[in-house]
């Protein structure tokens, strides 16, 4: 029996000793055989020199203790030796580790489990390739799910067959706008205090500070407004949708759906989707608000103006059409972040991993999708002369 | 079995066990022995804490009160150092597996060997392969992720982890739930095998009549936040109108008369 201490305490270490004679040859195990001492067996075991034996025996009457990693490394010096065609005889153990013996002499001796092959100069070259064409066929799938998802849009929208999950449309509303409006105006407002703080230090040294106003006027409407507010909503809300679907995905929930015959772009992507269309412009002009408001107080503490004269300038800078600039582009990124979120959900497995990984992904991706979607807008407003 | 494993030596000792969560009561003052190289198991209809038990047995769950010793070692400090040496002396089997999703199945059995021994790779590997083969598993299941096996593949992989260092307690819970019954049936086999060639006590938390007339030795029954001890025979003429119906009811019947 074994120590009833909790800590593993050895009473005998185990021994393995070769005893040779002119006629025959033993191996002679004692002590306790048990994975604590395996390392050392194991070793021990390999260090001995069996060339020119022909015949041995091997006598484990002396183990006082045996467990499967004991047993394992008796019968595997047993195999090695019989493949260099000597002849084993034994190992004689106590009776009571009989049972144990005879059930690893049944399952022979498997070869020791290999492990993938680690990285290497193959390997990389094989995940660029695999990863190549993952991305492939991931434009070609969220291509048709785009298809899909503007149909369903289009059609919800003109000719509501069903009734419209109006409840769930709502609550994205609330869930992606209304929650989002503190991070947003703290956001906009610090990054108002920043152009400002920036523009007129520049600006201080031609002695034109007071385009300090127009600068923040018409970078933060048309540009910093929109982006910034279509980033954060992407890493708040379009990981959220994908962990949501994707966690109902690990649930099944999205394949009861099915079954009943119930629409899961319908249920669960159009509410996010025109949920999000309808919240991020909204918070996109609340953010331009707050930004020009932050940069007010910049300009007032710094520069001196009052906000009267602030108001001048900013009416003489910007126009109706500055703001719209802005806006127009935040349902286009609504929907890209919406889409992607949605569709990285509809692709997790059933594992929770595939939850972590994919949302991750969905925020790069929607990120990387605003900012080059900003970059075609500004191209297409310069060449429209906007 | 019975009356062998009523003198032999205590593997764990449950006294005064209270567990509650907010006011709801699991557990209200029971006590168990489970003795050395017996297989008992633990029944109980759903929430009637089987797996809180065996949850707070094996530390991960502290208990209001009382006190648990496994191997004369309480579990209740389990941060203190002594507490540390009995996880390598018990292997647990998670109900859905627990496998390490980021590792092979592989590396997945010798987690425990690395973490406690100082084995050279090529030692591990090969007990690792040894411990698939016990469990029934082929050898090319070592390379796959647990991602990619079957709910029984999980199971035997899972048991191959808790069995690395060949353990002398080993936690079962449900281990067949989710199986056919073929598999489960091989898999009562299995258990039963290695429990007898390892010299295993087992503490077997399940639902399946026939896993209870295969291996157990003896059952511990928890109803109304106690637990009652005793066999397949004792137990069904227990007044109590939960066991009787848990062992009498139709579904008993079928499994008692199959092993008859």
């Amino acid at each position: 029996m074994r120590n009833l201490t909790p800590h593993i305490t050895i009473a005998a270490p185990a021994t393995v000793r070769l005893e040779k004679d002119a006629r025959s040859s033993r191996l002679v195990l004692g002590g306790e055989w048990i994975v604590a001492e395996a390392a050392r067996m194991n070793q021990a075991l390999r260090a001995l020199k069996f060339a020119g034996l022909t015949e041995i025996a091997i006598d484990g009457s002396a183990i006082t203790m045996l467990d499967s990693a004991g047993a394992w490394l008796i019968l595997r010096a047993k195999y090695a030796l019989e493949a260099a065609h000597v002849r084993v005889t034994g190992p004689d153990l106590p009776e009571r580790y009989r049972t144990l013996y005879e059930r690893l002499v049944q399952e022979a001796l498997a070869p020791p489990v290999t492990h993938p092959p680690r990285y290497g100069v193959e390997q990389f070259l094989e995940r660029i390739g695999r990863a190549t064409i993952h991305i492939l066929h991931q434009s070609y799938d969220i291509v048709g799910f785009l298809g899909r998802v503007s149909v369903e849009t289009w059609e919800a929208i003109t000719s509501p067959r069903r009734e419209l999950p109006f409840p769930a449309f709502i609550q994205q509303i609330e869930e992606t706008g209304l929650t989002a409006l503190p991070i947003v105006g703290m956001l906009a407002f610090l990054l108002g205090i920043v152009l400002a703080y920036q523009g007129a230090d520049q600006l201080k040294r031609f002695n034109a500070q007071i385009y300090t106003i127009d600068f923040l006027g018409v970078g933060f409407l048309r540009e910093i407004g929109g982006l910034v507010t279509a980033i954060i909503v992407a890493g708040r809300s379009g990981s959220a949708f994908t962990a949501q679907i994707g966690t109902m995905r690990v649930n099944e929930e999205t394949d009861a759906m099915q079954t009943i015959g119930l629409n899961v772009a319908e249920i669960l992507v159009l509410p996010r989707v025109l949920g999000l269309m309808v919240a991020l412009p909204l918070l996109t002009f609340f953010a331009d608000v707050v930004g020009i408001i932050g940069g007010m107080v910049m300009t007032y503490f710094d520069l001196g103006y009052t906000i009267p004269a602030f108001m001048r300038e900013l009416e003489s800078a910007i126009t109706l059409k500055t703001l719209l600039v802005g806006l127009v582009k935040a349902p286009v990124f609504a929907f890209v972040i919406a889409l992607v979120g949605c569709f990285e959900g509809l692709r997790v497995e059933r594992n929770a991993a595939s939850v972590g990984r994919l949302t991750t992904r969905s925020v790069v991706e929607s990120i990387f999708l605003i900012i080059a979607l900003d970059a075609v807008f500004s191209i297409l407003f310069s060449v429209l002369g906007i | 079995m019975n009356e062998q494993t009523n003198g032999g030596e205590v593997a764990i000792r449950i006294r005064g066990l209270v567990n509650a969560f907010g006011d709801a009561v699991i557990h209200d003052h029971i006590d168990l022995d489970v003795y050395r190289g017996e297989v008992l198991g633990v029944v109980g209809g759903s929430g009637a804490g089987k797996s809180v038990l065996l949850r707070s047995i094996v530390g991960l769950n502290r208990p209001r009160s009382g006190s648990i010793q496994v191997f004369g070692q309480e579990t209740a400090e389990a941060d203190s150092e002594d507490f540390k040496g009995l996880q390598l002396r018990w292997g647990v089997l998670f109900q859905g597996g627990a496998l390490f999703s980021s590792q092979t199945v592989a590396q997945n059995i010798e987690v425990p060997m690395r973490r406690w021994t100082h084995m050279s790779q090529e030692l591990m590997d090969g007990l690792a392969a040894m411990k698939l083969s016990l469990v029934g598993l082929p050898p090319e299941t070592a390379q796959k992720y647990p991602s990619e096996l079957s709910g029984g593949m999980t199971k035997r992989a899972g048991l191959a982890r808790a069995i690395a260092l060949d353990p002398e307690l080993l936690f079962l819970d449900e281990p067949t739930s989710g199986l056919d019954p073929i598999s489960a049936a091989h898999f009562d086999e299995l258990v039963r095998n290695l429990q007898q060639s390892l010299g295993l006590t087992v503490f077997l938390v399940t639902h399946d009549l026939d896993t209870l007339r295969a291996i157990t030795d003896r059952i511990a029954v928890l109803v109304d936040k106690k637990i009652k001890v005793g066999t397949i025979e004792t137990l069904s003429r227990d007044p109590n109108p939960w066991i009787h119906e848990y062992f009498c009811g139709v579904r008993g019947h079928a499994a008692l008369a199959e092993h008859g």
